[in-house]
């Protein structure tokens, strides 16, 4: 009986993670951008994109998944991995609690196997409602897993990014997923496969500095902060004001950083080109 | 031996500005030592200091954060952050190790890669990141040793090597304790507090398995008795080359890569 329920909850948890993003459950949707209201289900259709101005609203990793896989393609790998406390750090195991129940979701990245334009991929989702999309043991370790699945299976792999940077209560095992990740490219990479990475809202700090700047080809969302050190922390230390338009996407594509700044709504069309390009001996 | 000491007293002593830098290490313990400069793409930067000595009559490469010990030294280096060009220099210097078959030795001692606007329009967080990729294949033996402070991304982009070892007043954490309590609970002067947390001295780590070896400082601090310390970590490094004398580049690279994948593993 018992069994029945939590299967029952399980899946319950799982609708709510598909349909959840950041919009506030009413009739319009104001972008914190333009300022403009929108008819809530407008925007949600368009992938969270403001159809006035075409602001980038951040966007549930299912939800980012259902606009880029094929329909029905979509398998997850080590869907049931959740969050480890190897510290007992005084109240993580609460607020983790509160945040799976609130998103429905288990940990901050999701990864799956699917096919885009009929090409089948590898592919890891960041969700920066959990927890800033922060890097834990179990964000590394299923990043981790989703390379080397890639390379055994000899699969290109893509990485969107969403993270505030390490998770602060998992401290220096955080950290030494950076190396981890890194270090499983470095294998993946050596058997000549493709690994495209995609920047989005916000990519800072262990994971710029990992795997997100890794990428054969690093593609960035509009108007994304993308960066090592925060904004906040550089005015702190340098004692002035940054410019304007300092750590975005396109600040990144001017710096050399980036090879090109894709919207959300040309995000599945330009991954099926560049996974066509990237086909061995370029045939179709 | 400091047995006794909390976390905050030891953070003290790894911050100590008498505490031996990395011109003393190398003065003492690595002769005909000759620096090299340059990141070969058009920058140089005084927080990383290194080029190619003697050890024990062994050619080495040695890389080093550089704290100074004056102001000058230290507005020249950013007081031990290294900017983009640092991390591209000791990655062009340990590439060159490796067609020279040298070991690589690596002294850590940094706040943190420095956060400026300059650094993050050369990309900070690409230079470390491909610091790590680049670190986990190299062919000859890494070994790194945290002297003084070893936070964030900025320690680990020296860091990934076959050993890591730590001197016992040394702390390497994510980020230095004020960040972790001002990121955490919005308030930096909880940071005595953070330090109890965050599992950064060389024992609680060598628990962990993140180092290996924990290197003992005399009595009150390496600064007291730095001759002390010098015979020590000459004494630990020595022992760790000889370990892997005539190990095979693959196997040294699955050896590195094994230790960094293990870790936060164990979770569910």
């Amino acid at each position: 009986m018992n069994h029945i329920f939590q299967k029952r909850r399980a899946r319950l948890l799982a609708m709510k993670a598909l349909r959840g993003n950041y919009l506030a459950p009413d009739q319009r949707a104001v972008c914190p951008e333009c300022g403009k209201e929108s008819p809530r289900k407008e925007v949600s259709h368009r992938g969270c994109v403001c159809p006035q101005c075409g602001y980038h609203w951040p966007i549930g990793a299912y939800h980012r998944l259902s606009m880029l896989l094929d329909s029905g393609s979509f398998r997850e790998l080590n869907g049931k991995m959740t969050v480890s406390d190897p510290f007992a750090f005084p109240g993580y195991g609460a607020k983790a609690d509160a945040v799976r129940r609130k998103t429905g979701l288990l940990e901050a990245v999701v990864t799956a196997v699917g096919t885009i334009h009929g090409k089948k991929c590898v592919i890891g989702v960041l969700d920066s409602r959990f927890f800033m999309g922060s890097m834990s043991s179990v964000v590394g370790e299923k990043i981790t897993l989703a390379i080397e699945y890639a390379r055994k299976n000899r699969l290109p792999l893509l990485l969107f990014s969403a993270s505030g940077g390490a998770r602060m209560q998992e401290g220096i095992l955080s950290l030494m997923q950076m190396a981890k990740t890194s270090g499983a490219l470095a294998r993946f990479s050596e058997r000549g496969l493709l690994y495209i990475s995609v920047l989005t809202n916000p990519t800072t700090g262990g994971v710029t500095a990992s795997f997100a700047s890794l990428g054969d080809v690093i593609l960035a969302e509009p108007g994304a902060l993308i960066g090592f050190a925060g904004p906040r922390v550089i005015e702190q230390t340098i004692g002035e004001t940054l410019p304007k338009g300092f750590q975005c996407s396109e600040f990144l594509m001017e710096h050399g950083f980036v090879d090109a700044v894709v919207s959300r709504e040309r995000m599945r069309d330009t991954l099926g080109e560049l996974l066509l390009l990237h086909e061995r001996g370029g045939r179709t | 031996m400091n047995g006794k000491m909390s976390p905050a007293e030891r953070l003290v002593l790894a911050r100590h500005p008498q505490r031996p830098n990395i011109d003393d290490y190398i003065s003492r313990l690595f002769p005909h030592f000759f620096p090299m400069r340059g990141d070969r793409l058009g920058g140089e930067d005084a927080a990383v200091l290194g080029g190619v000595a003697l050890f024990r009559r062994q050619p080495v490469t040695v890389i080093g954060t550089r704290k100074g010990k004056g102001l000058e030294e230290n507005l020249s280096g950013h007081f031990g952050m290294p900017s983009p060009e640092g991390y591209r220099k000791a990655l062009r210097l340990m590439k060159q190790a490796e067609k020279f078959r040298r070991p690589i030795l690596t002294f850590i001692d940094t706040p943190g890669a420095y956060p400026g606007i300059q650094a993050e329009e050369h990309g900070q967080g690409e230079a470390i990141a491909r610091n790590l990729y680049e670190m986990s294949r190299l062919t000859v033996p890494i070994i790194a040793v945290i002297t003084g402070e070893g936070n964030s991304g900025g320690a680990l982009a020296l860091g990934v090597a076959n050993r890591v070892l730590m001197l016992e007043n040394a702390v390497y954490a994510i980020l230095s304790p004020e960040g972790f309590a001002s990121i955490l609970w919005k308030d930096a002067s909880r940071h005595a507090q953070a330090c109890g947390l965050m599992k950064m001295t060389a024992g609680e780590l060598k628990e962990l398995g993140v180092i290996d070896e924990v290197i003992p400082e005399p009595e009150g601090g390496a600064h007291l008795a730095p001759e002390i310390l010098f015979r020590e970590v000459e004494a630990s490094l020595a022992r760790q080359l000889d370990h892997f004398a005539g190990w095979r580049g693959t196997a040294l690279t699955e050896d590195r890569y094994r230790k960094f994948r293990s870790m936060g593993r164990n979770v569910k």
